[in-house]
């Protein structure tokens, strides 16, 4: 062992600290994703099943937004499902260094994951190699344990308070003013900003098909356009 | 929509959701993703999220409630915070300030 063995407890308590800032997004999505839910209908069971169940924010207000349109269930399910497709990247990239643990801890590390617990220790793992396993899965449960509850208890308090907010409050449209809060930090290449474009453009030229399906063809279409450009741009800078 | 597509939506979110996360977790070290596949992965939130949100930023709505420029602008408001500051919250907050105030002074 290196001068770098944290102790698990350690790792917990370090993984803890490092999520807090993340206090400040989960919290008011949670919110968001209360009051809409209950707005579309969801009683407060159904809001915290899903909340809990799913815990994936935008997947469950994309799954909300298509099923207020009445679009098909499979549709809405498929939907929500393209928008946790990263999370398979995730998982492929946190088995090098979880793969080890027991069984149980992996569907664990499988439920809690999200974007910030895999930002998060995927940047300790790569910069701190030497974390025995122990400490690395506990790192993960630390931020895993700060990020649940505020996602949880902010889903609660939007759905139990969205009535009181006043009227004046334009709510109709606060979903895409979420969504696209979401899209702005994530147009960090070029390829990012293409796929965007043929998405919108894609979704606006095929929506009158029906079953929503003009949806998933974009969606697919972006993916495939963003994955092109990204080749180009490496070959380009490879040959230059 | 009735409780049970609620129900069901729900079970399938849920389920789908934990096979994708538990994926390569679960079956570690039998199979590696093709690296296309990977690269593909990497643009599904921005390929999905912004052609979902489309029709209702760009078609006029039949039930709005807020003048149409007021939406675009605020659109474009939050866009631009987030890329320059990329900082989800504060262009949310920015987003939904501008949205509150053109929807009380547009007509």
């Amino acid at each position: 062992m290196s001068n770098d063995a944290l102790t698990p407890k350690q790792a917990f308590w370090h993984g803890f600290r490092d999520a807090s800032p993340f206090l400040l997004i989960v919290a008011p999505f949670g919110l968001v994703f209360g009051v809409v839910a209950a707005e579309a209908g969801f009683s407060l069971t159904q809001t915290m099943v899903f909340t809990i169940g799913t815990y994936a924010g935008a997947a469950q207000l994309a799954a909300i937004q298509l099923l207020s349109e009445n679009a098909p269930l499979v549709i809405v399910i498929l939907t929500a499902l393209a928008v946790n497709a990263r999370m398979a990247m995730y998982s492929a990239s946190l088995a090098p260094h979880l793969g080890k643990a027991p069984l149980w801890h992996r569907a664990c590390i499988g439920y809690f994951m999200v974007d910030q617990t895999y930002a998060l220790s995927a940047l300790i793992y790569e910069q701190r190699p030497t974390l025995s396993l122990p400490a690395k899965t506990a790192y993960y449960f630390g931020v895993a344990f700060f990020i649940w509850p505020i996602w949880v208890s902010a889903t609660i308090i939007g759905a139990v308070v969205g009535n009181l907010i006043p009227d004046w409050v334009p709510l109709d449209f606060a979903v895409p003013i979420a969504f696209m809060a979401m899209v702005g930090p994530m147009l960090r290449t070029p390829a990012h900003v293409i796929a965007a474009i043929v998405s919108i453009v894609g979704a606006l030229a095929l929506g009158s098909l029906p079953y929503s399906l003009g949806l998933l063809i974009a969606a697919i279409t972006a993916m495939i356009a963003g994955a092109l450009v990204e080749t180009w741009t490496i070959r380009r800078r490879g040959g230059s | 929509m009735s409780a049970s597509t609620v129900w069901i939506l729900i079970a399938c979110t849920s389920l789908g959701t934990f096979c994708l996360r538990f994926s390569f977790l679960g079956l570690v070290g039998r199979r590696e993703l093709p690296g296309w596949v990977l690269r593909m992965l990497r643009y599904t939130p921005v390929a999905v999220i912004p052609g979902l949100m489309a029709p209702q930023i760009f078609l006029p709505s039949t039930t709005a409630t807020i003048p149409e420029a007021a939406k675009i602008i605020a659109v474009i408001v939050t866009l631009a915070i987030g890329v320059w500051m990329k900082n989800t919250v504060a262009a949310m907050a920015a987003g939904i300030g501008v949205l509150s105030v053109l929807a009380a002074i547009l007509p």
